[in-house]
């Protein structure tokens, strides 16, 4: 799950980390009641990034003008997120700007710290165009991650006296936000260089859902759509795609490879509905009604391989309640004679190869 | 031969009190698998499908000569289990749980590093020898024996192409799925490398999603060593970027980790991608 910037900082304080002065906003009016040094900064609080691109971070000199510019960003919708908070923040006088983050390293199966004397912009085109500006310094799970890792670090970056120290314990504390946290990535770009000290001027911190239950009291931030909160309420996998068929199948590689299927015949792909290994009758239910809720769906494919999942409990679930949007069912494996029957009885023909239920709810999505 | 599991692998059922362990136990022993305990802590002396259970791993191995174990303990008590399986030389420990901190399978894959030992999973359906061993949840009556070796991250997927082979008659030497998370134990290049040097493998499949680069680091490897055919498959072309498809390891992030990038790669080491999982079958044939 991803954290707001304001929510992060929140964090980093908590260890050590120096963050600028800054409060929360959800109304223009609310400007008039803090007490910043101006300039301040007005920063959109959205989980998609790119928003400083997109309007979302603005400077200003008077409280009017914040209120001005609150105004403006407040509502602003950003890659589809709607604005719903700002952080106003004291402007700070820059000089340098460098990258530091934690993040798990799934090809060295390790967590990393990466850092680079060219942050402030992105960091993977960074490494993409000159990975001789990147550092990168595995973290032994036996032994952890220890001062003279970020020491030497720090040096590779150019960092000396003062700020060489300030560096180290900004990196250490970084490393215990990323392990007692269960940070998937923990990232401050820009760290910055302000007169003599570091500031971390942005945050970023995912942390991974698996971990939740061992963080009590997080926010809940997630953007998700009616159908998304709705799968999930039920224990399904969903997401939302932009086409007209709708998708379920069992097991998120034979999903994923039935999306394919379609495109590969000419379709369009509207969502990805994985119903998992072993599925019930009543989760197949579930699954139906939650696809078909999506406006302007044209066909309905379900592909299904059972294994642990028996076809005559997702057979049962069709026939009970079936689509009026045109369907395709592909349906093999266990108790597939018992599943085509019940279908059959129902008046719906089952197919077994895959490829040809495909084509024919591709065809059946173009025929209207 | 065959890789990882054979007649010879003795397995320990560890959570097999609970539904899903007990229900797999059974199906692994009607396979003809070796299940010759089970453990839960608490229910030592009880019994389970006519399988003893014992309380610790070291009392499992003490008392029955386990040396694989098979683990259905839930996600929060998952590491404990696998570290303890681990701590005993169980090779390979094949962890099935759903849902593992991707923290905590850091700390496995770590210690069953140091410990010389084969972790297969976390997040996956298991590994199975047809004829000789399955240790997981593959469904039984899927297989043949023969000498297709089959490497994938996905469960479900796994079953629909083994099911293709068997049905054009092409056997399996081992089926392995590596688990849907983005840290997970045997990797594609390791299970490459075993299939390589297993004498009974004579075409290799690699069946991968988006997410990660696992697959482009098995491609380097084929490129370099591997002299056996090998036929790919990637799901996930249409999976739009940052969204998890399913597998908490399928995501594509920024520019890394997409379909196109795996298939390049994998062609580019001369490994046979197919568009569709329905043709991996006949493309193995015509390589063989």
């Amino acid at each position: 799950m991803k954290l707001h910037e304001f929510q992060a900082k929140e964090i980093f304080a908590k260890y050590g980390i120096p963050v600028q002065k800054g409060t929360v906003i959800e109304r223009p009016e609310q400007v008039d009641g803090i007490s910043l040094k101006y300039p301040v900064v007005l920063k959109a609080q959205v989980l998609v990034g790119g928003r400083g691109k997109a309007g979302g971070i603005k400077l200003a000199a008077t409280p009017a003008e914040a209120c001005e510019k609150a105004r403006a960003i407040l509502g602003m919708d950003i890659k589809g997120e709607k604005v719903r908070r700002l952080l106003v923040a004291e402007a700070v006088d820059i000089s340098a700007e460098y990258y530091l983050a934690f993040t798990v390293d799934r090809g060295a199966r390790r967590l990393v710290s990466i850092g680079s004397a060219a942050g402030g912009i992105d960091i993977e085109e960074v490494a993409r165009t000159t990975p001789e500006k990147i550092a990168k310094v595995h973290v032994d799970p036996f032994t952890g991650y220890h001062p003279y890792h970020a020491r030497e670090m720090g040096r590779k970056l150019g960092f000396a006296g003062k700020l060489l120290l300030q560096f180290v314990t900004i990196a250490s504390s970084l490393s215990w936000i990323c392990t007692e946290m269960d940070a998937e990535l923990v990232e401050i770009n820009p760290l910055a260089v302000v007169g003599d000290n570091l500031l971390a001027v942005d945050a970023k911190l995912i942390i991974d859902d698996n971990a939740a239950y061992r963080h009590e009291g997080l926010p809940r931030n997630e953007e998700l759509t009616e159908l998304e909160a709705a799968a999930k309420s039920q224990g399904l996998s969903y997401v939302e795609l932009d086409g007209d068929v709708a998708i379920i199948g069992n097991g998120a590689g034979l999903v994923m490879s039935t999306l394919d299927m379609i495109a590969h015949f000419g379709g369009r792909p509207a969502n990805f509905l994985d119903v998992g290994g072993g599925a019930t009758t009543e989760n197949m239910t579930q699954a139906m009604s939650i696809v078909l809720r999506k406006p302007g769906i044209r066909a309905l494919f379900i592909n299904i391989f059972g294994g642990i999942t028996r076809c005559d409990d997702i057979a049962k679930a069709i026939a009970a309640n079936p689509p009026k949007t045109p369907m395709v069912v592909r349906l093999t494996g266990t108790n597939e004679d018992e599943g085509r029957a019940i279908l059959q009885k129902a008046g719906i023909q089952a197919f077994i190869d895959p490829e040809e239920a495909a084509q024919r709810t591709v065809k059946l999505a173009g025929a209207r | 031969m065959a890789i990882l599991v054979n007649e010879q692998t003795r397995v320990l059922v560890q959570a097999i009190t609970g539904y899903q362990g007990e229900f797999h136990a059974r199906r692994m022993l009607e396979f003809g698998t070796n299940v010759v305990a089970g453990m839960t802590p608490g229910k030592g002396g009880q019994s389970v499908a006519g399988v003893p259970v014992f309380d610790t791993v070291a009392e499992a191995v003490a008392q029955t000569g386990v040396n694989a174990s098979c683990i259905f303990v839930p996600a929060r008590g998952a590491k404990d289990s696998a570290l303890e399986a681990i701590a005993s030389r169980l090779d390979p420990v094949v962890i099935i749980t759903e849902g593992i901190p991707v923290h905590d399978s850091i700390e496995i894959v770590a210690a069953a590093r140091a410990a010389g030992v084969h972790v297969i999973g976390p997040n996956g359906p298991g590994v199975t020898s047809p004829g000789r061993c399955k240790i997981g949840i593959m469904p039984n009556n899927l297989f043949a024996q023969g000498g297709v070796g089959l490497v994938s991250r996905s469960g479900t997927l796994t079953y629909e192409i083994v099911a293709g082979l068997t049905r054009a008659g092409l056997g399996q030497s081992t089926a392995l799925g590596l688990g849907g998370d983005p840290v997970v134990g045997v990797t594609f290049q390791e299970a490459v490398a075993l299939f390589a040097n297993d004498p009974e493998t004579q075409a290799i499949v690699m069946v991968g999603e988006i997410g990660g680069a696992a697959e482009e680091e098995a491609a380097r490897f084929i490129k370099a060593s591997v002299r056996k055919p090998v036929v790919g498959y990637i799901a996930g072309r249409t999976a739009p970027p940052g969204k998890r498809m399913g597998h908490a390891g399928a995501v594509i992030s920024g520019s890394e980790g997409t379909a196109q990038a795996k298939i390049a790669a994998l062609e580019a080491a001369g490994v046979r991608v197919v568009d569709l999982p329905g043709r991996v079958a006949e493309v193995v044939r015509s390589l063989l």
